[in-house]
C-alpha cells in the first residue's frame, strides 16, 4: 500500500510528460490534482493504520524489492512510514494537493504544452519528495535527494527562455551538488564505519554507544557531513543563496517546493538520524549555531527587500533556521513541528504573494504595490492570518511551534541562542507586517505607468496586452486559488492545536506521536517519554509562561513597530534608511554574500579552469602531447622519407649491400 | 672429376657479372638478362652441389628456379613495354617520379 504514495504523482507524471500536450488544461491539471488526492488518501489510510498500532511498534515496512546484494552487502528497496513520515507524507500530499488546485488557476495563462510540463514536472516532484520521506535506508533517501534537486532545478528554470530564471536553476543545482556531495560522503562515511545504511539498524547500533566528545568520531564526522548536505538542501548558512534566486520560478512551486517541502529535507534528515545527532553533541552544537545565525541574518535581509517573493524567501531561510535551532538543542520534536506549522503558513503567504502578482499581472515589488486590500479582500484576509501565524501571535499555530522551539533552547541553557532567536522573531513579526502594509494598505501605487522592471514577468505571453488595464479592474483570486487559500488559512490558524504545551492546559500530542521516530527502536523509549514531562514540572511550568508571555509581546511589538513605521510615518522608513545608509546598503545587498562568493569561490575556480585547466593543461599539456606526437613524427619523416628517391637501381643496390652485410655477418661470425 | 669448387668459382663470377650487369647498365632489357645470368649462377652452384652429395634436391630446386624465371621474364618483358609505351625511354633512371 505504501508504494502507491508516491507511485500515484508518478503515474501522474508519465501521462502528462508522454501525452500531456495533447491534453487539455482541465484534463492535464486534473489529473495532476487527481494524483495528489489520491496519494493525499492513501496516505491518510496509512496513517490511520500506523495511529492503529500500539505505540512501541508504531511503524509499517513495505519492501518492494531487492536493489543491491553484493556478497554480505544487501540493500533493499524499503519504504517505511513510522510516526516521523507519517507527518511528513500528510505535509507533502496535503499541502500538496492544495498547491496542485490553486496552480490549475494561476499557470492558466500557459499554453498546454507548457502547462503540461509545468504538471508533470511537480508531480514528479511529489513523487520524489515522497521517496525521500518513505526510504527506510540512506540510499532510497538519497533517491529522493537527488530527485526533488532535480525538480527543483527544473521548476525554477521553468521560464527558462528568461535568463535570470535559467541562471537561478543552474545556481540551485551546482549549490545543491556541493552539499549533497558532503551528503553522501556522509553515506560512506556511515557504511564503511557502521556497515549498515538502515535507519532501524543504525540507530540501535548507535544507542548502544556512548555519545562522542570531540569533532573528530566517527559519529561526529558523518553527522557533519550530513550535516552540510542538509545546509545546502534546506538553505542555511553557508549554501542558502540559491534560496532567494529561487523565487524566479513560478509561485505556487516556490510554496510547495522552496517554503513547505524540500528545504525541510534537511530538517527532516536530521529528526530521522535523531539518534545518531544526539550521539554527537559537538555536532549538535555546530547545527544549532548555524540555525540561529542562519535565521537571525535572513530576517535582518528580509526587512529591507522590495520584491515581495524575496521577502518570503528570506523568511523561509529564516524559519529553516529556527528548524535547526531546535535540532541542535535535541528538541527534534519541536524542530518537526515547526516544520508542520510552517508548511501551513509559508505556503499560504506564498500562495497568497501569488494571487497578488496575478491580481496586477507580474509585478512583483512592493514599492508598486499598496492599497490592495480593498480589491482582494480573500487575498487580503488569508495572508493576514498567514502574516499573524509566522510573527508567532498567541493562538495561531506559528506561535506554539516556536514558542516550543524558544523554550526548549532556553531550558536547555543556551540564552545566547534563545537571544538570536527572540530578535529574529522580532524582525519576522516587522518585516511580515511591512509586507502586509506595504501590500495590502496605504495609498495605490500600481496605477503609476507600467515601467518594466526587471522582475517583471515578461514570460506570459499575454501580459504586455493586460497591462494597460491593470488598473482598473483588479481580480480577486478565482475560485481554485481562494479553495487553497482558505484552506491553507483554516490549517494556519488551527494547526497549532495538536501540540499545545502542557502549561496551556493542553497537550503536545505531536510530540507524544513523534517520540518514537527519535529513539532506538529496543531502546526504552517510552520509559524516557513518561519520565521527561514529570521531571521540574512545577519551575518549568512558571518559566514557559514566562517565555510566553514575552514571546507574544515581542510579537506584537514588531507588529506594532511595522505598523508604526509603514501605516502611519512612511517617511520614518526613509530617513532611517538615509540616516543609516551603510546597514541599509549593507542588507539591501545582502551583506554581499553573493558577491564574496563570487570573488573567492566562483571566481577563482572559473579562471582557475579557464587559465590553469582549459588554457595550461588542456592546451599546453593534453594538445600538446597531441600535436607534439604528429609534429614528431613529421619531422622524422622529413629526414626518413629523403630514402625514398624512386631510383629502381638505388633500392635494388641497398638491397644487395643488405643482403652481403646479413650473409656475411652470419659466415664470419 | 672437376673438383666442386672450381663449379663454385665460375658460379661466383657469373654472379658478379651479372651483379654488376643490374647496377650498372642503363637498359632494362640488359637488366632483365643480367639478372638471368644471376639466376643461372646460382642454378649452377645448386647442381654442383647436388653432384657433389649425390643429391636430387639441387636439381629439383633448378627446375623450379628455371620456371620462375620463365615466369619472371614474361611478366618483367611486359612491364618493359609497358613502360617504354609510357616514356619512349628504357633507361631505369626515367622512370624515379615514384618517390617523395
Amino acid at each position: 500500500m505504501l508504494a502507491l504514495i508516491p507511485l500515484a504523482p508518478l503515474l501522474g507524471f508519465l501521462v502528462n510528460a508522454s501525452v500531456g500536450r495533447r491534453l487539455a488544461k482541465t484534463t492535464s491539471g486534473g489529473l495532476a490534482s487527481a494524483a495528489m488526492l489520491a496519494s493525499f488518501g492513501v496516505s491518510l489510510l496509512a496513517v490511520w493504520q500506523l495511529a492503529g498500532l500500539p505505540v512501541e511498534q508504531r511503524a509499517i515496512e513495505q519492501t518492494l524489492y531487492t536493489w543491491i546484494a553484493s556478497g554480505d552487502f544487501v540493500l533493499d528497496l524499503t519504504l517505511r512510514v513510522d510516526p516521523l513520515s507519517a507527518v511528513m507524507i500528510l505535509v507533502i500530499t496535503g499541502i500538496g494537493s492544495l498547491i496542485h488546485i490553486y496552480s490549475t488557476a494561476y499557470m492558466h495563462d500557459e499554453v498546454d504544452s507548457e502547462y503540461a510540463r509545468y504538471f508533470s514536472y511537480l508531480n514528479l516532484f511529489a513523487a520524489f519528495m515522497l521517496i525521500l520521506v518513505l526510504g527506510a535506508n540512506f540510499l532510497v533517501l538519497f533517491v529522493g535527494w537527488e530527485g526533488v534537486g532535480l525538480c527543483s532545478y527544473l521548476l525554477i528554470g521553468f521560464w527558462f527562455r528568461k535568463q535570470s530564471a535559467a541562471d537561478a536553476g543552474k545556481k540551485a543545482f551546482v549549490v545543491n551538488r556541493i552539499g549533497d556531495y558532503a551528503f553522501i560522503l556522509g553515506t560512506l562515511f556511515i557504511f564503511v564505519r557502521f556497515g549498515t545504511l538502515n535507519f532501524q539498524q543504525l540507530a540501535s547500533m548507535v544507542a548502544a554507544m556512548p555519545p562522542e566528545t570531540g569533532v573528530f568520531g566517527a559519529m561526529s564526522i558523518a553527522t557533519l557531513l550530513l550535516f552540510i548536505g542538509a545546509t545546502g538542501k534546506s538553505a542555511q548558512i553557508p549554501l542558502y543563496v540559491w534560496l532567494p534566486d529561487a523565487m524566479e520560478g513560478p509561485t505556487p512551486v516556490s510554496a510547495l517546493i522552496h517554503a513547505a517541502t524540500m528545504v525541510t529535507a534537511g530538517v527532516y534528515m536530521i529528526g530521522r538520524n535523531a539518534v545518531l545527532f544526539s550521539h554527537a553533541p559537538e555536532t549538535m552544537l555546530i547545527v544549532a549555531t548555524i540555525g540561529a545565525l542562519t535565521a537571525l541574518m535572513a530576517a535582518t535581509i528580509g526587512l529591507v527587500q522590495n520584491d515581495i517573493k524575496r521577502v518570503l524567501a528570506y523568511s523561509t531561510v529564516s524559519q529553516l533556521g529556527y528548524m535547526f535551532l531546535a535540532m541542535g538543542m535535541g528538541a527534534f520534536g519541536a524542530g518537526i513541528f515547526h516544520l508542520y506549522t510552517h508548511a501551513f503558513f509559508k505556503a499560504l503567504l506564498f500562495l497568497g504573494s501569488g494571487a497578488v502578482i496575478h491580481a496586477l499581472h507580474g509585478e512583483q515589488d512592493v514599492r508598486n504595490m499598496g492599497g490592495l486590500k480593498r480589491y482582494l479582500p480573500i487575498t487580503y484576509w488569508t495572508f493576514l492570518i498567514g502574516a499573524l501565524a509566522i510573527a508567532g501571535v498567541p493562538f495561531l499555530s506559528g506561535f506554539f511551534s516556536k514558542d516550543e522551539i524558544l523554550f526548549e533552547t532556553f531550558a536547555a541553557g543556551h540564552w545566547i541562542f534563545w537571544t538570536m532567536g527572540v530578535v529574529t522573531s522580532l524582525l519576522t513579526a516587522t518585516y511580515m507586517f511591512r509586507l502586509v502594509f506595504l501590500t495590502f494598505h496605504g495609498e495605490r501605487r500600481h496605477d503609476v505607468p507600467p515601467v518594466l522592471h526587471h522582475d517583471d514577468a515578461s514570460h506570459r505571453p499575454d501580459s504586455a496586452s493586460h497591462r494597460h488595464d491593470s488598473g482598473s479592474h483588479l481580480h480577486d483570486a478565482p475560485p481554485a486559488m481562494a479553495l487553497a487559500l482558505i484552506v491553507l488559512a483554516l490549517g494556519s490558524v488551527l494547526a497549532g492545536y495538536i501540540g499545545v504545551p502542557h502549561v496551556l492546559g493542553g497537550e503536545n500530542r505531536l510530540a507524544a506521536w513523534l517520540e518514537p521516530s527519535f529513539h532506538a527502536p529496543q531502546a526504552t523509549a517510552v520509559e524516557v517519554f513518561e519520565a521527561e514531562p514529570e521531571a521540574g514540572e512545577e519551575g518549568e511550568a512558571g518559566l514557559e509562561l514566562t517565555l510566553m508571555a514575552v514571546s507574544s509581546a515581542i510579537a506584537l511589538i514588531g507588529i506594532g513597530l511595522a505598523a508604526f513605521i509603514w501605516l502611519k510615518r512612511r517617511d520614518v522608513a526613509a530617513s532611517m534608511a538615509r540616516t543609516y545608509a551603510g546597514l541599509h546598503r549593507l542588507l539591501l545587498n545582502k551583506y554581499y554574500v553573493d558577491e564574496v562568493y563570487d570573488a573567492t569561490v566562483v571566481q577563482p575556480i572559473r579562471i582557475a579552469s579557464q587559465e590553469g585547466l582549459w588554457r595550461g593543461f588542456d592546451v599546453q599539456v593534453v594538445d600538446g602531447a597531441v600535436n607534439g606526437t604528429g609534429a614528431l613524427v613529421a619531422a622524422g619523416s622529413t629526414v626518413l622519407r629523403r630514402l625514398q628517391t624512386g631510383s629502381v637501381r638505388a633500392y635494388a643496390g641497398s638491397m644487395f649491400v643488405g643482403v652481403v652485410v646479413i650473409l656475411g655477418y652470419y659466415l664470419w661470425r | 672429376m672437376i673438383p666442386l669448387s672450381y663449379y663454385l668459382v665460375v658460379s661466383a663470377v657469373l654472379f658478379a657479372i651479372g651483379t654488376a650487369g643490374v647496377f650498372l647498365r642503363r637498359n632494362l632489357i640488359t637488366i632483365l638478362l643480367s639478372i638471368e645470368i644471376m639466376l643461372n649462377a646460382v642454378n649452377l652452384s645448386f647442381v654442383a652441389f647436388g653432384r657433389q652429395f649425390g643429391n636430387l634436391d639441387g636439381q629439383i630446386i633448378v627446375f623450379f628456379v628455371m620456371t620462375v624465371a620463365a615466369a619472371e621474364a614474361a611478366v618483367g618483358l611486359a612491364i618493359v613495354i609497358g613502360l617504354f609505351r609510357h616514356r619512349e625511354s628504357l633507361n631505369p633512371d626515367a622512370f624515379a617520379t615514384l618517390k617523395w
